[in-house]
């Protein structure tokens, strides 16, 4: 190990994370490999270590034996200083070694927020923040995860982005790299050549036109690029490589335990929710498949949990049956399982019971909107009576405790739908003073809300956000409305959520704030501990650029969108007709009950889309 | 083979990048290790259960050892002698099963520990910091400052060091030392510390210490 870092370790907070050496990493002679690619994940070890994704592409881009792939992530405060102190450059876990020695980084983007820490990683690394300063082919800098999918304000200092799934396509990806390594092409010959390869964005190889108002007015491919990149998925998730032997972190993460994945894509269509959007069409694994890699997964790690991911559980149709092959398996060994993800319209607390035996723990429901009307136009398909209904059996089999998640700021909402909200909280102490098996125990309804973000390839990704102004006009409106001693509420701030509004749906323009509040000391800015508004505003005036023209502007159906040029499958026709039917307060049924052609089955060639 | 109400006793090493994991991070992991094995550990019983293993002497953030004792049980009864290999196969680099066997004594008998360390001195004479060392060393009494549950408090280290001795070596100064284990502990990094209060020109740069083994009051060798 360096001097440098064993003096500074003991000095750190949580020194393991820095450290590696964890069990199953994977180690290779890196003199035997010829591609060296360092996985980056632009947050602190913890996050990035709860990241499947992550752990799954990890093992898929080692599976390649002439790539040995490592894990970087970004250091927290304290030791960010003390490796700047030191002249300590940024390292992979596994060898130890400094990123400049690397033939590509590779960055995973969750979220905009971690846009900062990527520069900042870059920089770290040693290497220049913009693609076209880094003229060499070696070290490529890619990058892939769901901000890939408007990768616009983040295009000047990407190489390029891989957009969809990545177990295949990286592979790809990393095979052509090692052909342009050996054959010693440029820089330029090689993304050229990349961008053939689907799902990969070269943004260099697009040009940008912009009109006199600001929006996009042209977006020119080059070189053969391709007019759209449609993003990459795996037709068939049984066959795909699952990594049933992940590192298991020497140190507590977020998320310390076994994932297993039912399936990608949902079903509902939620209207403000970019996530039922792209990750279609439906693909689902067979319960057999989850319950041996659930097995195997337990016997490698020696995990004591097992979590159900996806983005609506109860949505799983062989979930009773998945659950009792992994409870088989699970409680004879005090293994527990958790379901997350749980709807209320169809929520089973026999499940519940039959999980939890022990703790009883709070129950969650994403309510989104205060009134019926308001559900409706979001398209989120839950009643107050299924609520309502979930909450009665709770009560009487001894919860205690209820959590209601709330937006505020969602197309057509009203100050009626606003204390709806508190009615709502109303409706469910009254139920639980009804139901309730021990009421001396007390109560607790708690009420979040956050501020609406629209977001790219969803149908809300024309509409304004509300100002910081509004927000809190209605939070206070909510505020007062709750009178019941038992209702919490908590709020999000607003400020966060306008910059995160600015980055989603910003432009190849707002790179330059980005750069801005990196060089003004910015980075992790998803935690609040670094976060900084004013660091932000400030950065937006000096790059001259208005907030309010990302976040608070609606877009006309016609404008050309920075993320047009990223096709996820789903028509942006079916979007549009998603939002207009959202003005008319009318539901669509869920994908089950009617197809709607929103057109991600394209992506499935000869098979069916929830099949 | 072994009953399943057998105090079962490891013997461990930790060292290389395993010294950044702390005292509750490795239980985790020394659980998780067991259940990676193959072995299942006994729990306690109530309301909360968890696994019924204990180490001796918990070890600080950064410090390494060759003589680590962990007491434990099992459901079902195992064979020892390929345990060490077993473990240490599930175990993060740097962690190495060096024994496993019955547990005839309770932890509480050990006295005293052996322990090494290496002082660096960046800009300073090796052999000139050797000579002052021992001869700071040579004091009667060592009292410095501790942080305590109630703010600061004196404590008189000299009793708890039995045997001290430093040599100049190609990276610094070795530190061979006999220390008081239990009741009272002495963390070796007080060996340092106490320099930074009383005479901060002998204060290394860099100190780095490893537990060699344990002894009991006789000075037997304590297993």
């Amino acid at each position: 190990m360096d001097k440098r870092l064993r003096r500074i370790l003991p000095r750190v907070q949580k020194p393991a994370r820095y450290t590696g050496g964890e069990v199953n990493q994977i180690l290779k002679d890196k003199s035997a490999v010829d591609v060296r690619l360092a996985f980056c994940f632009p947050d602190t070890y913890e996050i990035g270590m709860s990241n499947l994704g992550l752990s799954i592409l990890y093992h898929t881009m080692n599976s390649l034996p002439f790539v040995w792939c490592e894990r970087c992530f970004a250091p927290w405060g304290d030791m960010y200083a003390e490796m700047k102190r030191e002249g300590v450059p940024l390292y992979a876990l596994e060898s130890g070694d400094p990123l400049s020695e690397f033939d590509a980084l590779a960055f995973s983007i969750g979220y905009e927020m971690a846009y900062t820490t990527v520069l900042d990683m870059l920089d770290m690394a040693g290497l220049p923040l913009r693609s076209a300063e880094r003229t060499d082919l070696l070290p490529l800098v890619f990058a892939g995860g769901t901000a890939a999918v408007n990768a616009e304000p983040m295009a000047p200092f990407i190489d390029l982005f891989v957009v969809g799934e990545g177990e295949e396509m990286n592979n790809e990806l990393l095979t052509l790299l090692r052909e342009a390594k050996l054959g010693g092409w440029s820089k330029h010959d090689f993304l050229v050549r990349a961008a053939q390869i689907g799902g990969v964005y070269v943004p260099s190889l697009y040009d940008v036109a912009y009109n006199a108002d600001g929006t996009l007015a042209s977006v020119t491919p080059l070189d053969g690029a391709p007019e759209r990149v449609t993003k990459r998925i795996i037709e068939d998730l049984d066959s795909v490589p699952y990594p049933t032997k992940p590192i298991v972190p020497s140190t507590e993460v977020v998320h310390d335990r076994v994932s297993l994945e039912l399936f990608r894509g949902c079903v509902r269509g939620c209207r403000f929710c970019q996530a039922g959007y792209v990750y279609r069409p439906i693909r689902a694994k067979k319960p057999e498949t989850l319950i041996a890699q659930g097995i195997e997964t337990l016997k490698n790690t020696g995990y004591q949990d097992v979590t159900l991911l996806s983005l609506s559980t109860s949505d799983y149709r062989p979930l009773p049956g998945l659950c009792d092959g992994l409870l088989d398996y699970c409680e004879p060994r005090s293994i527990g399982l958790s379901l997350p993800s749980l709807r209320a319209d169809n929520f089973s607390i026999e499940l519940m019971e039959k999980l939890q035996k022990v703790r009883k723990s709070g129950l969650t429901f994403a309510v989104e909107g205060g009134s019926q009307r308001l559900r409706d136009a979001i398209n989120k398909n839950v009643t107050e009576e299924d609520l309502l209904s979930t909450c009665r059996i709770a009560f009487a089999g001894g919860w205690n405790s209820v959590k209601l998640y709330y937006m505020l700021g969602l197309p057509t909402e009203t100050d009626e739908d606003i204390v709806g909200i508190a009615k709502m909280a109303d409706e469910v102490l009254h139920c639980w003073r009804l139901n309730a098996k021990n009421k001396n125990r007390g109560v607790k309804i708690t009420i979040s809300t956050s501020c609406f973000i629209p977001k790219p390839h969803s149908p809300f990704q024309w509409e304004a956000q509300i100002s910081i102004e509004e927000y809190l006009r209605r939070v206070n409106l909510l505020r007062s409305s709750i009178t019941a001693r038992n209702v919490t509420y908590n709020w999000h701030d607003a400020e966060t959520s306008l910059i995160e509004a600015v980055l989603s749906r910003g432009d190849r323009r707002v790179a330059d704030a980005i750069e801005r509040v990196w060089r003004d000391g910015g980075r992790l800015d998803a935690w609040t501990d670094y976060f900084s508004f004013e660091r932000w505003m400030q950065a937006f005036a000096d790059a001259g650029l208005d907030p309010a023209f990302y976040a608070n502007r609606e877009r006309s159906v016609d404008e050309l969108l920075p993320w047009d040029v990223i096709d996820v499958g789903v028509r942006k026709a079916h979007l549009a007709r998603e939002r207009e039917k959202a003005y008319r307060s009318e539901l669509s049924p869920d994908c089950r009950h009617q197809c709607a052609a929103c057109g991600a089955a394209r992506l499935l060639p000869g098979r069916k889309c929830d099949e | 083979m072994n009953d399943v109400n057998t105090r079962l006793r490891l013997r461990f090493e930790k060292t290389g990048r395993a010294v950044y994991i702390s005292h509750l991070d490795l239980m985790q992991t020394l659980q998780r290790a067991f259940s990676r094995a193959g072995y299942s550990l006994k729990y306690s019983e109530g309301f909360n259960p968890h696994p019924q293993i204990s180490v001796a002497l918990p070890l600080s953030v950064g410090a390494a050892s060759r003589c680590e004792l962990l007491d434990f049980r099992l459901t079902e009864p195992a064979a020892l002698d390929d345990m060490p290999e077993k473990l240490t196969s599930a175990l993060p680099e740097g962690v190495t099963v060096t024994a496993a066997y019955e547990a005839t004594r309770k932890c509480a008998a050990i006295k005293w520990l052996r322990v090494e360390g290496l002082f660096e001195y960046d800009a300073r004479d090796r052999a000139e910091m050797a000579a002052g060392l021992t001869a700071f060393y040579e004091r009667e009494s060592i009292v410095i400052e501790k942080k305590t549950k109630r703010g600061f408090g004196k404590t008189e280290i000299r009793p708890s060091i039995r045997e001290i001795a430093f040599t100049a070596c190609g990276e610094g100064v070795r530190v061979s030392a006999l220390i008081s284990a239990q009741e009272p502990t002495l963390n070796p990094e007080l060996l340092a510390a106490a320099l930074l209060q009383l005479q901060p020109e002998l204060a290394p740069d860099f100190a780095f210490f490893t537990r060699l083994e344990t002894y009991d009051e006789q000075m037997e060798v304590f297993r």
